[in-house]
């Protein structure tokens, strides 16, 4: 009888921890394609249509790069808890409420402050995703709930707390009773690229946003990297028992972890209100807190990982978008794929900490009473 | 005054009845050791396929096996991801609840808002469904009749059976059971697949039971609320019971206030069962030596034989 054997390895090996990222998205893709195949189209064709076709001009890079922004921006912020094993999964949540104050400024003062708003509500959408991250934190770290499920539930909570604003005291009086606020002025909007004379960037949505995010990654890889706060945190994940023995405050950790998740979740809310969506609207539900997590993950929570990877899961969202038009696809078999990919990820991860042998076993002995 | 409570205790027990299902599968496979975060998805996978299979005309039986099939087949990856690779139960868990969201979405495309084609329908048991206020435990359907004896089986399987004893024993410390020659891997599958199996169970109750129509997110977060239940019961299936009626009767408050002419927004009452799940959480975890000793030692530890 043939079987798998698996043995750990002394070392996790170096190359694997490269190479399996690469081999969870090849079989992703192998299976995709066979997907394609079962849903009768010609697979050739649908990998076209997913994967090259919206990236083929400048207003599809420009696509690319206004989804990629928020999912790298958010997936830097995770993944420093994710290392210190603060587990935020409410990131949606605290993307919603970040977006949410940012659109309580914008409406009610737009007509009244100049330029100085937008960078008003950016400071006011961190503090919205951090307020909202602050609740799991002191769930956790005072009352020791697992922050999991609690932030869990704070998304769906903030979902309802949307749905009141934008159905109650937010809603556009000239709506028609749609569940939307009103549009914001251009002093409440992030710049278009093409507006600032890039124009390379004409027709398209790209907006100064994406510089928010530019600066995030250098940024997020200097706090791990290099300060003592982020060296509390690898330790704090990485050995719980030293990190205790050196002092290191374990509340602390959760509470520095949670908001820095927090924060950039808001900030990614503020780049979509006073972006691409320029309202705050009930069908606003892109998801892109819990794609922040695989994107971390695929990125191997690591600063420099994590923007290929958040370009190749906005080629995913991209491509279910085609897929919907082109192929009568229905778009979410854009979750279809990430959570597959996040799948495949795991399952090669294996290959980092053991060695599979393919083995002969003899049958198995009588099972013991 | 009890005349007036009857609806509210028939509702709480609609709610209910997924919940227990769904915690008591959860509850084995985290007395057997493992976390499955992912109970949402698969009740999702089993909401779709018993949909489905009933709007194929496959009737009530194909529907129920159709749902807990998709429920253990989600298991079923669950458990060669983090019993045979080694893989994190958390993110696993987390991906299967991606992928069965997504995925239920795909396939129910095309049935959205339709009525489903078979439903189930109360049994009630003559007279005794007619005492007030109680009167809707006997008024059950038939997977709610089930949820209860499965409350009683569950309790007499972990405390009072051989293999009850192997499944808390693997979860209590899994290499203590491995040199006492169980087959510590072969019992987490099972345990995992049995609680894949309630949960698409509890999925196809949302989906011909209660609310006999498909649509996206069906579930609308119970497996979540499911997972926070069997914490809250400290792993015990009788507990789970009382917790799910709590539960069912928060979620059920709403249309409840309503109906005696109490305006609260909707929004607020659409919150409360989240918002109730995270009291529950905060209470559970505040005796921390109470949860220490109730907790399955090795749960959410991955156990590798080889070492």
């Amino acid at each position: 009888m043939i079987g798998f054997q698996l043995t750990r390895r002394a070392r996790p090996s170096r190359a694997m921890q490269w190479l399996s990222p690469i081999l969870a998205v090849a079989l992703t893709l192998v299976v995709g394609l066979a997907v394609f195949a079962a849903l009768g189209q010609a697979p050739a064709r649908a990998f076209h249509a997913f994967f090259i076709e919206p990236v083929s001009d400048a207003n599809g890079i420009a696509e690319l790069l206004l989804k990629a922004s928020p999912l790298c921006l958010i997936a830097l912020g995770l993944a420093i808890g994710y290392r210190a094993n603060v587990w935020n999964i409410g990131a949606e949540g605290q993307m919603y409420i970040g977006g949410a104050f940012a659109t309580g400024l914008a409406i009610t003062f737009q007509h009244d402050i100049g330029m100085a708003l937008l960078p008003l509500m950016i400071i006011a959408g961190a503090i919205g995703g951090m307020a909202w991250a602050a609740l799991t934190a002191f769930c956790r770290a005072q009352l020791k709930a697992d922050e999991i499920l609690v932030s869990l539930m704070l998304t769906y909570v903030a979902n309802l707390v949307v749905k009141y604003l934008v159905y109650g005291p937010w809603q556009d009086p000239q709506a028609n009773n749609f569940p939307l606020t009103v549009s914001f002025e251009d002093n409440a909007l992030f710049p278009l690229l093409a507006s600032l004379g890039w124009s390379w960037f004409d027709g398209t949505r790209l907006n100064l946003s994406i510089f928010l995010t530019l600066a995030a990654i250098p940024l997020a890889w200097f706090f791990v990297q290099r300060t003592f706060m982020g060296f509390k945190l690898e330790v704090g994940g990485l050995a719980p028992g030293a990190a205790r023995y050196a002092g290191f405050s374990a509340r602390g950790t959760v509470w520095v972890a949670m908001l820095i998740g927090g924060a950039a979740a808001g900030l990614a809310g503020v780049t979509e209100v006073a972006g691409p969506l320029g309202q705050l609207n009930d069908r606003w539900t892109p998801g892109y807190g819990f794609t922040a997590i695989i994107v971390a993950a695929l990125g191997r929570l690591n600063p420099l990982g994590i923007p290929l990877a958040a370009l190749l899961m906005a080629l995913l969202y991209l491509g279910g978008e085609a897929a919907q038009i082109t192929l009568q696809l229905p778009k979410a078999i854009s979750l279809v794929f990430q959570g597959l990919l996040l799948m495949f990820l795991l399952g090669c991860e294996v290959l980092i900490n053991f060695r599979v042998k393919r083995v002969a076993r003899p049958a198995p002995a009588a099972a013991k009473t | 005054m009890s005349g007036s409570l009857t609806p509210l205790v028939a509702s709480a027990l609609a709610a209910a009845v997924p919940l227990v299902l769904a915690a008591l599968g959860e509850l084995v496979t985290e007395r057997a050791g493992v976390l499955n975060l992912g109970l949402e998805g698969m009740m999702l996978m089993g909401a779709v396929a018993s949909f489905m299979a009933a709007a194929h005309g496959g009737g009530l039986g194909a529907g129920v096996l159709a749902g807990i099939g998709a429920g253990a087949a989600g298991a079923l990856v669950f458990a060669v991801l983090t019993l045979s690779l080694q893989a994190s139960q958390v993110a696993t868990g987390l991906s299967l609840t991606i992928f069965g969201t997504g995925l239920s979405a795909f396939l129910g495309r095309d049935y959205v808002g339709s009525r489903a084609r078979a439903t189930f329908d109360d049994l009630p048991v003559p007279g005794l469904s007619d005492i007030p206020g109680i009167g809707p435990l006997f008024s059950l359907n038939a997977v709610g009749y089930f949820a209860l004896v499965a409350i009683v089986a569950i309790a007499w399987f972990l405390y009072r059976t051989r293999l009850g004893l192997v499944v808390r024993t693997v979860g209590e410390s899994p290499t203590v059971a491995r040199s006492l020659g169980m087959r510590v891997a072969r019992v987490r599958y099972g345990a995992t697949l049995f609680g894949g199996a309630m949960a698409g169970l509890a999925g196809s109750y949302y989906a011909l039971a209660q609310f006999k129509m498909w649509q996206e997110g069906l579930t609308s977060g119970n497996g979540w609320i499911a997972l926070a239940l069997v914490v809250f019961s400290t792993w015990r299936p009788v507990r789970v019971a009382v917790g799910a009626l709590l539960f069912g009767g928060v979620t059920a408050m709403g249309l409840y206030l309503q109906t005696i002419g109490i305006q609260v927004s909707t929004f607020l009452l659409a919150s409360l069962p989240y918002l109730a799940t995270i009291v529950v959480l905060i209470a559970t975890s505040a005796n921390e030596q109470a949860r220490r000793r109730n907790a399955p030692a090795a749960l959410g530890k991955p156990f590798f034989d080889g070492d």
